[in-house]
């Protein structure tokens, strides 16, 4: 039950392409590798936690200040996040700088706590908030492996492309500047959504 | 028990957030010390960068924090001058053969943050050393730019001065500069708000040191006339006057 819980987000019910939740981050970390690795390992550490809280307490949350008690438990462990970063890797929280502080409303995190947290078991949830939080890594990371490799030419600040290659040098090729952008984002999670619904039919409305 | 009661909807969001808070003070006090090192680090390691200094990559590969802090303590001296009122911080770069470099901090405003750097002249007062720049929250890949060496590098060798000693500190141009104009560097594609930004807080921050220049550059030539004068009255010839502006 454990594994199922595990691998259903990773691909199947992968919040992002199928729920299409956490789209917003997803646009605006992405422009290269480095922050969006980072991005993807702060939300799945603050998913898993903040899942593993809630559901400890869930018998014990007034139902009136649940959604409250969520956001008082998730900011915190946000601030705890960026407060680590800060002290520990500053240049990646320098790179991340506001995006740390917006997975507040990540959309995923307060979906799975609504939607998994409230009802299921401690252990459970924390896997569950884990799963969801790698689920969400992966579209990160392969939408900002396209998009640096595309728009920089590079990957984790490494230049791939040579320089020579490039028009300014006397070359060929030049980067793609539509990658850089927030839209390219946009398209590229499409284009994700669209091969995962050729693979997984039953995905497909009638 | 009744989690729908109104006292203990409120015992409880009371003693959440007390809870919280304490966890949040502990984790702030804990971390400061170390943040604020990595501020104080970055803040050397720009300063170094504007008089192209403090990039061995090996030493800092092995302890970067004590290679800056070494480095900065070996070539930088902190100074304040007081210029109509307003206390201005100067940074003065001696390096190994006794030239000196100025460095002049600068704070400007983004398109989504405050932008800042520094910028080092020369003894001319005119000729700009090195230049480094740095942002809070800029568009990665567009305006964040500005912090790469392809940017700050441009500067080199610029002047902030025209040929009738006229201020006209230096232009980020868009759509091309040309390279053998003293007064231009090219822009950032896509990242023009930036770019003018950048610009702007050139000409506002170098500005205010421009009478302290004029002023201490006349200094310097009175004592050139002076050491020539004294000279032409001993009939010495084999001492040479030098330049040397002194600031304390």
């Amino acid at each position: 039950m454990y594994k199922k819980i595990f691998i259903e987000p990773l691909f199947k019910n992968n919040p992002v392409s199928v729920l299409v939740l956490g789209i917003c981050s997803a646009l605006a970390v992405t422009v290269k590798l480095e922050p969006a690795l980072v991005m993807a390992l702060s939300v799945t550490i603050v998913m898993g936690f903040s899942n593993a809280i809630i559901s400890s307490l869930r018998n014990t949350i007034p139902n009136r200040i649940r959604i409250i008690v969520q956001l008082v438990v998730v900011a915190m462990l946000v601030i705890l996040v960026d407060q680590v970063l800060k002290a520990f890797a500053y240049e990646v929280s320098k790179q991340l700088s506001v995006f740390v502080g917006l997975i507040i409303t990540n959309c995923i995190i307060m979906g799975r706590i609504e939607a998994f947290a409230l009802a299921n078991k401690p252990l459970p949830s924390l896997i569950d908030g884990i799963a969801n939080g790698l689920g969400y890594g992966i579209i990160l990371v392969a939408v900002a492996f396209f998009r640096e490799l595309f728009g920089s030419g590079s990957l984790m600040g490494y230049q791939l492309i040579p320089a020579s290659w490039y028009l300014k040098n006397g070359g060929f090729y030049e980067n793609n500047g539509l990658f850089i952008l927030p839209p390219m984002a946009l398209i590229l999670v499409g284009v994700f959504i669209w091969v995962q619904r050729s693979i997984q039919k039953e995905l497909i409305e009638k | 028990m009744n989690t729908n009661n109104n006292l203990y909807t409120i015992v409880y969001a009371t003693i959440m957030v007390v809870v919280v808070a304490v966890i949040l003070a502990f984790a702030s006090s804990l971390l400061k010390e170390r943040q604020q090192r990595n501020v104080e680090i970055e803040r050397k390691e720009m300063i170094l960068r504007s008089v192209q200094l403090g990039a061995d990559q090996a030493a800092r590969a092995k302890d970067k924090d004590s290679y800056i802090e070494a480095e900065y303590a070996k070539y930088i001296k902190d100074s304040s001058i007081n210029e109509q009122g307003k206390d201005l911080t100067l940074y003065i770069c001696t390096i190994e053969n006794g030239e000196r470099f100025y460095i002049i901090p600068l704070k400007g405003v983004g398109l989504w943050g405050p932008v800042w750097g520094y910028i080092s002249l020369k003894g001319d007062f005119n000729t700009v050393y090195g230049a480094t720049f740095d942002h809070k929250s800029e568009t990665p890949g567009l305006g964040a730019e500005i912090t790469t060496p392809a940017f700050y590098d441009q500067f080199e060798n610029k002047k902030i001065f025209d040929n009738s000693g006229n201020y006209v500190s230096v232009l980020v141009v868009k759509g091309g500069a040309d390279a053998s104009n003293p007064h231009e560097v090219d822009a950032i594609s896509g990242g023009t708000i930036t770019s003018k930004a950048v610009e702007e807080m050139l000409f506002k921050n170098i500005k205010e040191y421009t009478t302290f220049f004029a002023a201490k550059l006349k200094e310097a030539e009175e004592r050139a006339a002076e050491a020539a004068l004294q000279m032409q009255q001993s009939d010495s010839t084999a001492v040479t006057p030098t330049l040397q502006v002194n600031i304390q």
